[in-house]
């Protein structure tokens, strides 16, 4: 059998691993509670590995990898960015949220906010970003393929969005959980087995590696132009944006409580951590076996290519398809918990008055898959890392300000949010459309366009903070606060706030 | 959804032994009367402080890297034992730091809730 056909295949048992929990969870999947939130009944370990599994996506698995080896050093920000998101979002975020029982963003809005039209803002700006983030997933998808077999990258988009579909219409976040935790573990052996390989090896690299792997911009940090501003801008976007993410929020419901959101939180620290000591040493390894990839960005596809480069024969092969087996967990388990999402919104704000509950989610599912797949087919290709950045900066120049300062300043009001959100919102999303567009511009205006986050977070907090000052405050903020901030344990009364859809 | 508040109801029955009882902080923060306030003022407080101080520190840390590599060239470009100063601070350091960070907010933010809960909760 041809190392095509092996990937192929291992690519096609992971599809079929997910779909078989899937329908495992279908029969345990019952009520519309079960479908949006799993009824609270897994386990902490099981839902940190689930959390962990959902977060590391493509980027995390392949474009991590390729950006380091074309780029450098300076691209380790990003991982260390998207673990240190975890920590803000646990710092300030995670125990308030799960106490105030809002199963989505939207939920959220409008229960501190006490204004249909932030909710009705708050869906839009999560459909927004889910789908901003899932193009990305899809691209690869089709990149691998194309690596793999030489397929146009259609087919490979198609095949992760028709998988994803038919598990989440399937069973819903049950199911998914399990799915998750799975490819978590799944995902981290991926990149392990190989490893061990690559390292143990004596080849002696390609031809003018050494000069690669000492070439001064690649090796020192902060060689670039304008790299003290990109690569704070990138860390305010992370550091920030994570909280705002429609699928990570999404996940804290599943908690049994405040305490167990904290808990659940470090044990994601920890397995993240591990997990992403190992794409850059990928890209390390990439820079020393891949001569020809450097030269361009085009280095989505470097992890998959190094077993190839360096192996002859079935070790290759065998190798190969480990990592293919890797890269399709990521985008299956990152790509579910977004279409999850996307139909967590409009199931609930746009379809629940005229479907009911469960057939309004799987109508929303399908309609937010095939969407992005459509846009994913029409968009131009950017590195998977860099877009699913942008997703991020639009998640932190919204939601993180709305978050952060709606759980510890009782003076946020609704016109306060609104106009924040707004103008944050805009501002990212035009330099996101601009970045996709495909044009590019020089100087420090070109980087502040490619990397928005340091410029539109901070207006998007000043906006929130002036107009909340000069208009006035939610009636029951102060109650709102009592159910946000004390211990489940503490009797007192938490107000009467149900979120849609939940419970 | 309806968070107004109906008249206190006032229980007029004894309250049978060994069931947990509402104390007189938590009727205080229910009537949002000033004493309440207090209570639930001082609680936000120290978890609000809890959480800015560790990102401080955070920021000090991880943070400060894009600009100690900018203004201390040996940081740039020093090596441990072959390996490039940077790409160790980046590729494994900072991760310690995030979760020894989040091991210590967990723990004190369980302690400033017990604090609170011995106050206001049940006993």
């Amino acid at each position: 059998m041809s190392a095509n056909a092996i990937a192929a295949l291992a690519a096609l048992l992971v599809s079929a691993l997910t779909l078989a929990v899937g329908a495992f969870g279908l029969r345990l999947a019952r009520t519309t509670s079960d479908f949006y939130v799993a009824s609270r009944a897994v386990g902490p370990a099981t839902n940190a590995a689930a959390i962990s599994g959902e977060y590391l996506s493509a980027a995390s698995f392949l474009g991590v990898a390729g950006l380091v080896m074309a780029r450098g050093v300076d691209m380790l920000w990003y991982p260390v960015g998207w673990t240190a998101g975890y920590l803000v979002l646990l710092l300030f975020v995670a125990a308030p949220l799960r106490r105030s029982r809002a199963y989505t963003l939207p939920d959220f809005a409008e229960f501190r906010l006490e204004s249909q039209r932030a909710r009705t803002l708050a869906s839009a700006l999560g459909v927004l970003i889910a789908v901003l983030y899932l193009i990305p997933q899809f691209q690869g998808a089709g990149l691998t393929v194309h690596a793999l077999t030489g397929a146009p990258a259609w087919i490979g988009s198609t095949a992760v969005a028709v998988v994803v579909l038919a598990s989440v219409v399937g069973g819903g976040m049950r199911s998914i959980t399990l799915v998750q935790a799975v490819q978590y573990w799944l995902k981290l052996a991926a990149l392990l087995v190989p490893l061990a390989f690559l390292l143990t090896t004596r080849h002696g690299g390609a031809p003018g590696a050494a000069a690669r792997l000492h070439s001064t911009d690649w090796l020192e940090p902060m060689r670039g132009p304008h790299s003290l501003y990109l690569t704070y801008s990138l860390i305010v976007a992370t550091f920030l944006g994570t909280m705002g993410l429609p699928h990570v929020v999404v996940r804290f419901y599943t908690n049994r409580d405040g305490f167990a959101a904290r808990r659940t939180t470090v044990t994601v620290l920890g397995l993240l951590s591990v997990f992403y000591l190992l794409p850059p040493v990928y890209g390390v390894l990439g820079r020393h076996y891949l001569p020809s990839l450097s030269a361009t960005d085009a280095t989505d596809t470097a992890v998959l290519d190094l077993p190839g480069s360096v192996f002859g024969g079935t070790t290759a092969d065998l190798l190969t398809a480990v990592l293919a087996a890797g890269a399709f967990a990521a985008f299956l388990s990152t790509s579910s918990g977004l279409v999850l999402s996307i139909a967590g919104v409009l199931g609930q704000d746009v379809l629940g008055h005229r479907f009911g509950g469960v057939a309004a989610f799987r109508i929303a599912a399908t309609i937010g898959a095939l969407t992005t797949l459509a846009l994913t087919l029409l968009s131009p290709g950017l590195a998977v890392a860099h877009a699913v950045e942008l997703a991020f900066a639009v998640a932190a120049s919204t939601f993180a300000p709305m978050l952060l300062l709606g759980i510890w300043w009782p003076r946020l009001t609704a016109a306060g949010a609104i106009s924040g959100m707004a103008v944050g919102g805009a501002l990212s999303t035009a330099a996101v459309a601009i970045g996709l567009s495909g044009r590019s511009y020089g100087g420090l205006g070109g980087a502040i366009l490619s990397q928005p986050a340091l410029v539109t977070v901070p207006l998007a907090f000043a906006t929130m903070v002036c107009v909340s000052l000069a208009t006035a405050r939610p009636l029951h903020v102060a109650r709102t606060m009592v159910r946000l901030h004390t211990p489940e344990a503490v009797m007192v009364d938490r107000g009467g706030f149900r979120a849609r859809g939940a419970d | 959804m309806s968070n107004t508040n109906p008249a206190p109801r006032v229980r007029v029955t004894a309250p049978a032994a060994g069931r947990p009882r509402r104390t007189t902080v938590a009727r205080e923060i229910d009537a949002q009367s000033p004493v309440g306030e207090v209570y639930m003022r001082s609680l936000v407080r120290s978890q609000l402080r809890l959480a800015l101080g560790l990102l401080f520190v955070l920021v000090l840390t991880v943070g400060a890297l894009p600009l100690l590599f900018v203004f201390v060239p040996w940081l740039q470009h020093g090596r441990v034992l072959g390996v490039p100063l940077a790409w160790l601070l980046l590729g494994g350091g900072c991760y310690p730091v995030i979760i020894a960070l989040a091991v210590v907010y967990v723990r004190r933010a369980e302690r400033n809730e017990r604090a609170f809960q011995d106050l206001v909760g049940p006993r």
